[in-house]
């Protein structure tokens, strides 16, 4: 509302000071009392009122910087106006106009002056803002809500849900399923029997009773397989891990080895000797030798039986076999194969009973447990000593064209092409035969028929046999051999010429007992007679190299295998004669009588390893020998010579003399 | 009178060497054949003064590992008539007096 202003008293003076509101004549006046000078207006105003009633003697003070005006101009009226407009707006806005390209006044001015600004948050409830917000404000109210308002709520927003109608598509459906269906199957029961019994004490005694034999049978059974191994040519200490066997059996093994330490305790000198012993004095003797007795074998149960043959066995060199027999036809007729070793000298080990006298025993030179015998009623015999049994493997019968006379020698052959084994027989029938080892039976193949003496007559010369003494192999050329006959004479032959012989030597007036090769010396063979004789031949030569007389018959002549001119002669007056041809050619090293009178020297072997010998005599006796070191010199070595050619180099020096003697 | 005696103790001896388990018959697979006899044999030596306990341990272990359900007897005389599975039926020995008797027939 306007305030008329009076014009201009006195006391207004003082109130007019900063205003120029006064002087111009077009002063805006607001009613709003922003301006300062309004605010001093109105206190004017109501000053002035209260002025005028209680200033009557009011001075009038004059300000200094007051106008001066006259008094025409102190009582000119001022007219002064209010308005609405705004002091404060611009009156001379400017807008660039771009049409016109230059600045525009502009004549419409905004006159609100704002004083006071605030900004509500009340939305209206029409309006979308407002609907959104309503609807958010319930979903909130009908989250807090019992299920029932969430199903409604969610009712709600399930219809409020925004799904994008273009793009999502839900679609189900649902299989046939089929319809249930009962079905039972019973398998079979498994099957039953029945089983009765009783049981009582009588049962269960008898049934264990029976147990019982049942296992010593079958310990019986596992035993024999156990010994079989055990007997393997017991040289072999092995012990066998047998636990199933009985105690028995353990304890016979146990029972060898004490048996033989007995044995070693008692003739322990004798072993001692047969070691170390070296006849010291042999060096005062000279050349002479003399021979030490060791062991003497024997056994009870043959007594009667003359030693018939030794042989020493190729693999175990303490083990040699003794054949008994008998050389008298009058005698009871029975013999026997032993086995003795020299480690246990009271006892053989292996005895074999035979039915007839045996007459001759080889032992296979690979195959140390095959034994070949010869019998005296001309059956051939091979035993297998690995086997416990007592009977041999083969045996040749009247009907496998066994001898028609006592076989007087046998001798292991190789093995032929099938690789069977088989030997050579020589009998007094005077045939000679040879034996196969094929499988079960004992083949035979006659090789060759001694020739007839000169004395029978031509027409019986088929008839009556020579009887052939002994026989010999070669020792290189195994088809080579050397029969010697009862006629005195000694035939060489071949395995391959069944109809000849390859030489006749008119070797001795009487029975030869024996020819041998020469181990060394190819050529070389030594034979021996009952005239006396002993006589060494070069097989080229019809002549004896060297003869030999002994005085008595002699059974029986070996060489020694360790030296090519040594070689020993036994004769009937129980001497042993030990020649070296290459220390002296004339006569024996050693002359030694080794057993007692009467007692007849039969059979004598040199031991391959040992320098020992063996003489069986016609008591069933075996005496060992040692040689001493004079008949055990070896020649002496030429540097770069070997051995079998020294003394075949002597005995061609010796040949050269003799010729030259001649 | 003294001979009789010893004959007896003859017997009694022999009868302790014979103590080892025998089997009389048997239907049995080699493997089971031997497990039930060593069960046999151990029940036997633990429960030695009462049977029906050491058939009872033979029979619950059996229906433990061969399945239900076993049957056993045990015992110095008796008779018996049984219907049993095949190859499930072991008749056995044991102690020069005992008699087991083992079947499974469900």
């Amino acid at each position: 509302m306007s305030v008329p202003h009076k014009v201009g008293t006195v006391k207004s003076k003082q109130a007019f000071q900063a205003t120029n509101v006064n002087t111009q004549p077009k002063a805006p006046v607001a009613k709003v009392v922003k301006a300062a000078g309004k605010k001093k207006d109105e206190e004017e105003a109501t000053d002035t009122v209260e002025g005028e009633e209680w200033m009557p003697g009011k001075t009038l003070v004059k300000p200094s910087d007051q106008l001066d005006l006259t008094e025409e101009e102190l009582n000119e009226e001022i007219t002064r106006v209010l308005t609405a407009n705004n002091p404060n707006a611009p009156q001379n806005v400017v807008r660039y106009g771009f049409k016109e390209g230059c600045y525009k006044p502009i004549i419409f001015v905004d006159q609100m002056a704002i004083h006071f600004e605030l900004e509500g948050n009340l939305v209206h409830k029409e309006s979308d803002e407002g609907r959104r917000l309503m609807a958010k404000q319930a979903e909130r109210d009908s989250g807090k809500g019992a299920e029932k308002l969430d199903n409604v709520a969610k009712a709600g927003d399930k219809e409020r849900k925004l799904t994008n109608q273009f793009n999502f598509n839900e679609r189900a459906s649902q299989t046939l399923n089929n319809p249930p269906r009962d079905i039972s199957c019973q398998t079979e029961p498994p099957p039953r029997a029945n089983f009765s019994a009783t049981a009582n004490q009588w049962e269960i005694y008898d049934f264990y009773v029976e147990e019982l034999k049942r296992r010593e049978k079958s310990k019986e059974k596992q035993e024999g397989q156990v010994l079989n191994k055990e007997e393997d040519k017991s040289k072999k200490k092995m012990i066998q891990a047998e636990t199933q066997s009985d105690d028995i059996t353990q304890l016979a093994h146990a029972a060898k080895i004490i048996e033989r330490m007995v044995n070693q305790n008692i003739f322990d000198e004798v072993a001692q000797d047969f070691m170390y012993f070296e006849d010291a004095a042999d060096e005062f003797r000279g050349e002479k030798g003399t021979l030490l007795p060791l062991w003497k074998l024997q056994y009870d149960k043959a007594k009667g039986l003359s030693v018939t043959a030794l042989c020493w066995n190729p693999k175990y060199s303490d083990l040699f076999a003794v054949g008994l027999g008998s050389y008298e036809f009058t005698q009871e007729e029975r013999g026997m194969l032993l086995f003795y070793t020299l480690k246990n000298s009271s006892y053989p080990e292996f005895i074999f009973n035979t039915t007839s006298g045996v007459m001759c025993v080889d032992i296979h030179a690979q195959l140390s447990y095959l034994v070949a015998v010869g019998l005296h009623d001309g059956c051939v015999a091979v035993y297998n000593l690995k086997k416990k049994s007592d009977q041999p493997i083969y045996n040749s019968t009247a009907s496998s064209g066994k001898h028609r006379g006592a076989v007087m020698q046998v001798k292991w052959q190789k093995d032929d092409l099938d690789s069977n084994h088989n030997f050579i027989s020589v009998s007094t029938d005077g045939r000679v035969v040879s034996w196969t080892l094929v499988k079960h039976e004992l083949v035979f193949t006659d090789i060759i028929k001694l020739p007839a003496t000169d004395k029978v007559p031509d027409d019986l010369k088929d008839v009556i046999a020579t009887a052939g003494t002994s026989l010999d192999f070669h020792k290189q050329k195994d088809y080579h051999f050397l029969v010697a006959t009862e006629a005195g004479k000694i035939h060489k032959g071949s395995k391959y010429y069944s109809s000849k012989f390859l030489e006749t030597y008119d070797a001795h007036f009487m029975t030869v007992s024996r020819v041998r090769w020469n181990p060394f010396h190819p050529n070389v063979f030594i034979s021996c007679g009952w005239d006396w004789m002993v006589k060494i031949w070069d097989q080229t030569i019809k002549s004896p190299i060297f003869t030999f007389e002994l005085k008595t018959s002699v059974t029986d002549v070996a060489w020694a295998p360790y030296s090519s001119t040594i070689f020993a002669a036994i004769t009937n007056d129980g001497k042993v004669h030990v020649f070296d041809l290459s220390i002296n050619k004339y006569e024996a090293l050693c002359q030694q009588k080794v057993v007692s009178k009467k007692t007849r020297l039969l059979h004598i072997e040199f031991n391959p390893v040992n320098p020992i010998i063996i003489v069986g005599d016609d008591r069933g006796h075996v005496i060992s020998l040692k040689l001493s070191p004079n008949l055990r010199k070896k020649p002496k070595e030429k540097k770069g010579q070997e051995l079998p050619k020294g003394p075949e180099v002597e005995i061609a020096k010796m040949e050269q003399l003799l010729s030259s003697l001649r | 009178m003294a001979e009789t005696r010893d004959g007896k103790k003859e017997d009694a001896d022999y009868k302790r060497l014979q103590s080892f388990p025998l089997i009389r018959h048997t239907d049995m697979a080699e493997e089971m054949r031997v497990e039930t006899m060593e069960l046999c044999v151990t029940a036997c030596e633990k429960f030695a003064s009462n049977n029906e306990n050491a058939a009872k341990m033979i029979k619950e272990s059996m229906d433990k590992k061969f399945g239900s359900s076993w049957h056993v007897v045990i015992g110095e005389g008796f008779g018996f008539e049984v219907t049993h599975e095949v190859k499930n039926l072991l008749y056995m020995f044991f102690g020069g007096s005992l008699a087991v008797c083992v079947w499974k027939c469900s």
